[in-house]
């Protein structure tokens, strides 16, 4: 699957995607959530950056 | 009548996937939720089907999953863990003042309200290396060694200009003597799952798999076993991550995790840590 970055317009190329999943830019290392339109399709936007309450 | 199981996730880590896999695998419905797209209303509290019966709140995000776990189970879901679990599990001094109390060996860990106090339990009582660690968070964050006088004061007084209150919270502990590991057991209900050491990066003091720490299989013996499944116990039974270290004088079970992450163990062990989730899960849905 093709994607743009939403930060820098980098192209990212991702085989499998789940809802929910992280990825990064290769271009700009933006942690980016794979998430879904209205219309179903996956789209990508940046992620929450880490909270100070994050972890296990 | 079949279960239904739902996943509350914030992030889809490998763990999340994993444990949706597994379900998927087993057959069994499980309903992965994003709790950053849940509005839910706490004054009207009818069960909400969507939930299923059980619920297991993986959120990265201590208070929200710790939220999300009161609402649901106001609502008449179970939730893995269940809140109590969950809540203590989230605060390091609650949670030692716990195992301390069940009398299973915690390093020795002393609690003061001012940067003054602080710095008087480090002087007059605990000496020096100590460690310092805030009574929330995770991943190794913020928790420092405090090698001597110069850098407990100054870390001191950076806790002291940080915004949240928590800071004020002053959780000093002995340093403990151990080999650059510890010791992550992932606990599944009353059984353990994977055991590994946790080799903390070159570059690192702390054992964290999220610092870099590396991940080897540990064989835990009859005396260690029974000692972690009794931590597992006394903070409420659930899925749990209980960290151990090795000192001279035997083991101290330094924390109680509730999300716990078993990337690390999952990676060396055979062990089907996910689908042993998910079995447990389907158990407590049939209760
Ligand atoms: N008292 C201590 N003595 C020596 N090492 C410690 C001590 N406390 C913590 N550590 C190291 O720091 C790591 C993180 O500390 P921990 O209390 O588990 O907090 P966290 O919730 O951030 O993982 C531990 O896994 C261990 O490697
Ligand atoms: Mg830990
Ligand atoms: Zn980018």
């Amino acid at each position: 699957m093709k994607f743009k970055c939403p930060e820098c317009d980098g192209d990212i190329d991702a085989k499998e995607v789940i809802e929910g999943e992280i990825l990064s830019c290769p271009d700009c290392g933006a942690e980016l959530e794979v998430t879904k339109d209205k219309k179903g399709n996956f789209e990508l936007r940046v992620a929450e950056s880490e909270g100070e309450d994050w972890g296990e | 009548m079949t279960q239904t199981l739902s996943l509350l996730y914030d992030r889809v880590r490998v763990e999340e996937k994993e444990i949706i896999n597994a379900a998927q695998k087993k057959g069994v419905e499980l309903r992965p939720i994003d709790a950053k797209e849940l509005r839910l209303d706490i004054t009207d509290l009818s069960k909400d089907e969507i939930f299923g019966e059980v619920a297991i709140e993986r959120c990265v995000s201590h208070f929200r999953g710790l939220y999300i776990t009161s609402i649901l189970e106001n609502k008449g879901v179970d939730v893995i863990n269940p809140f109590s679990v969950a809540s203590l599990c989230g605060d390091k001094l609650l949670c030692s003042m716990k195992l301390a109390k069940a009398g299973i060996p915690t390093p020795r860990t002393i609690v003061a309200f001012t940067k003054e106090e602080a710095m008087k339990v480090l002087e007059e009582d605990m000496g020096y290396p100590a460690v310092i660690k805030p009574v929330f968070g995770s991943w190794g964050r913020l928790i420092a060694p405090l090698k001597d006088r110069e850098t407990a004061q100054a870390l001191l007084e950076d806790r002291e200009e940080m915004g949240n209150p928590l800071y004020q919270i002053y959780y000093i502990q002995e340093m403990v003597e151990r080999p650059p590991r510890d010791i992550r057991t992932v606990v599944v209900g009353d059984q353990i799952a994977a055991s590994i050491y946790r080799y903390s990066a070159p570059d690192d003091w702390r054992t964290n798999i999220a610092r870099g720490g590396r991940a080897e299989v540990c064989n835990l013996n009859d005396e260690l076993r029974e000692l972690i499944l009794k931590a597992a116990e006394v903070v409420g039974t659930g899925v749990l991550g209980v960290d151990a270290m090795e000192t001279k004088e035997g083991i101290v079970i330094h924390e109680v995790n509730s999300t716990v992450e078993f990337k690390g163990a999952m990676s060396v062990s055979e062990v089907d840590i996910p689908g042993m989730i998910i079995d447990y899960a389907l158990q407590k849905a049939r209760k």
